[in-house]
């Protein structure tokens, strides 16, 4: 299998910091691979994300995005490979209205006006958001925006997208259609595209094919969402939250119920609660 | 209060409203120029009907226009009373000690009260039906030849529109702040000038840092995705110089022509 990532014991500390804020990290990502990355607040994630595309320079160690160092020279390419979603709705909101800020990072990159115009609403569709293309930010809810954020990437085409929080910020509604939207254009690009969803949202981590747990800027743990939740307990040491789904097949176990391996949300244990004593 | 937003754009469909910014942006400057053309009450006239001939196309309330005049309501009054009390010349018809009232003083206050009128009636007639971004827009095309000596004219408009952009965001948080401030206790409305001017202190710290973060952040956004200055930068906003543009242009042409006219005539 080919690595789209591949991160090599890198290290960063912040000018400003006395401890480091990621300690010899190592991991990669295989082309197509939906990747969660999890951890407490502070852990590194961020500083991770922002390693990856050149916004932070590593300390030490190196990085490898789709077989090209991360490095000066190769900063603007890697950027074309790396879409990045970030937290804060408002803070990357550049255009005065929905289509500039689609089209922005287009501009960047010299495109001729004539597909911007094909591109930016194709791009807007995508995330249901075309009828918007006027609205001006102040307009639009904290879910539209990101959308948007996430439609200024697809108009770029990069090979990975990078979500650091994108939800955070977001009511539950808002956070569903960001994820339904992300979701969506995973299935259509299929292979074509790595996504890397840094996630404080128990459920968003467990669509992933894998999780990584960070910790202190340092990997901890990493496996299929069923292996990671299954050790409920570790989790809960580091600080992080167990969906309440996994708590109760845990609890359940312990009674010696036979409950199935993967990894179920909400909905599915319920489904599987009411059918087990048909079961029976 | 995001409602606010400067320059007051009024949303429409005049004629007005679809000219080219940049048209807007040259005519009004130099219709402000041309305002110190006029030298006699025919040119006034002219000037006054052209104004009012702007004014009625943007089909926007002379109520809105009014309350632009409100701010500077105190500038005009002092003004005109200068030019009516100062007059060094002309036929007095009323004196006491240093004020003396002259025939030409009293035409020179009425000719600076209408300079004062048509001046801001016209940049209102821009402010109201041009959206902020559309004039830097405009500022950064009239710039362009700036470009030659190295101006970082791309730049400088890209600031300015992401400045606009972020008056209504900073406006919200402005609130957000007073209002968190107020839940503590400030009292924002009542006590002495240096009381209140001490309240202002602990909403300016917190805006000023969240300001900062911002930035920070949307420089990381931008650069993110691929934002290298504004060289080799394409612009998906174009601006397109219609007929109707040079129409106005040409109407202006007129009333620069017969003014000056009438500068020989009276
Ligand atoms: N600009 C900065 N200057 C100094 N230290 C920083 C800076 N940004 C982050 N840090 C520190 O580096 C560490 C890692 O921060 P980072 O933002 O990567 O964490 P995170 O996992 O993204 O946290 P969160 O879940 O809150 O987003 C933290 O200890 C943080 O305090
Ligand atoms: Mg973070």
């Amino acid at each position: 299998m080919e690595n789209i990532i591949e991160v090599k014991n890198i290290s960063y500390q912040y000018p400003s910091s006395t401890s480091k804020a990621l300690d010899n990290l190592s991991f990669s990502v295989t082309k197509g691979e939906w990747v969660a990355i999890i951890g407490h607040n502070g852990s590194g994630k961020s500083t991770l994300a922002k390693l990856l595309n050149y916004l932070l320079v590593a300390d030490a160690g190196e990085i490898l995005i789709d077989g090209q160092l991360v490095n000066e020279a190769n900063m603007w390419t890697v950027r074309n490979k790396v879409g990045m979603v970030f937290q804060n709705p408002e803070n990357q909101f550049v255009g005065a209205t929905v289509a500039d800020d689609v089209a922005f990072g287009l501009e960047n990159r010299g495109i001729e006006r004539e597909r911007m115009l094909a591109l930016v609403p194709a791009a807007l569709k995508e995330v249901q958001m075309d009828v918007f293309a006027d609205r001006e930010p102040t307009h639009l809810s904290g879910g539209q925006k990101q959308r948007v954020a996430l439609a200024g990437i697809i108009a770029v085409a990069p090979k990975i997208i990078i979500l650091d929080e994108a939800t955070a910020m977001l009511d539950p509604k808002g956070r569903k259609e960001v994820i339904a939207a992300i979701r969506k254009l995973k299935d259509r690009l299929g292979k074509e595209l790595t996504v890397i969803s840094i996630t404080h949202d128990i459920d968003e981590a467990a669509d992933a094919d894998r999780i990584l747990v960070i910790n202190d800027g340092q990997l901890v743990e990493e496996g299929t969402p069923a292996t990671i939740f299954s050790s409920g307990q570790r989790l809960l040491a580091l600080g992080l939250d167990v969906p309440y789904a996994e708590q109760l097949k845990l609890a359940l176990k312990n009674l010696d119920v036979d409950v199935p391996e993967e990894y179920l949300d909400e909905e599915r244990l319920v489904q599987w609660l009411w059918q087990l004593n048909l079961k029976m | 209060m995001s409602n606010m937003i400067i320059g007051r754009y009024v949303p429409g469909n005049s004629i007005i409203h679809r000219l080219d910014p940049r048209a807007k942006l040259i005519l009004s400057v130099s219709f402000i120029i041309l305002i110190f053309l006029a030298n006699n009450w025919l040119g006034y006239l002219i000037l006054g009907l052209f104004t009012l001939l702007a004014v009625a196309s943007t089909k926007i309330s002379l109520a809105i226009y009014l309350k632009g005049l409100k701010p500077v309501l105190w500038l005009i009054v002092f003004t005109i009373v200068l030019q009516l009390f100062f007059s060094p010349s002309g036929h007095v018809y009323w004196a006491f000690g240093p004020f003396t009232v002259t025939n030409t003083g009293i035409i020179n206050a009425v000719y600076v009260f209408l300079r004062f009128l048509f001046i801001i009636l016209m940049s209102t007639v821009l402010t109201l039906t041009t959206q902020p971004l559309a004039l830097a827009d405009a500022l950064e095309y009239l710039m362009k030849p700036l470009l030659k000596i190295k101006f970082p004219v791309y730049e400088l408009s890209l600031m300015l529109a992401i400045a606009l952009r972020f008056v209504p965001t900073l406006m919200d948080e402005t609130v957000k702040v007073m209002n968190a401030q107020r839940a503590r206790g400030v009292d924002f409305a009542n006590g002495s000038i240096v009381k209140r001017s001490k309240a202002i202190v602990p909403i300016l710290i917190p805006l000023f840092v969240g300001a900062i973060q911002r930035a920070i952040d949307l420089g990381d956004a931008m650069e993110a995705r691929g934002y290298q200055g504004g060289e080799n930068r394409t612009k998906f906003r174009v601006l397109a110089w219609q007929r109707r543009d040079s129409l106005a242009v040409l109407v202006f042409m007129c009333v620069l022509v017969i003014l000056v006219g009438t500068r020989f005539l009276m």
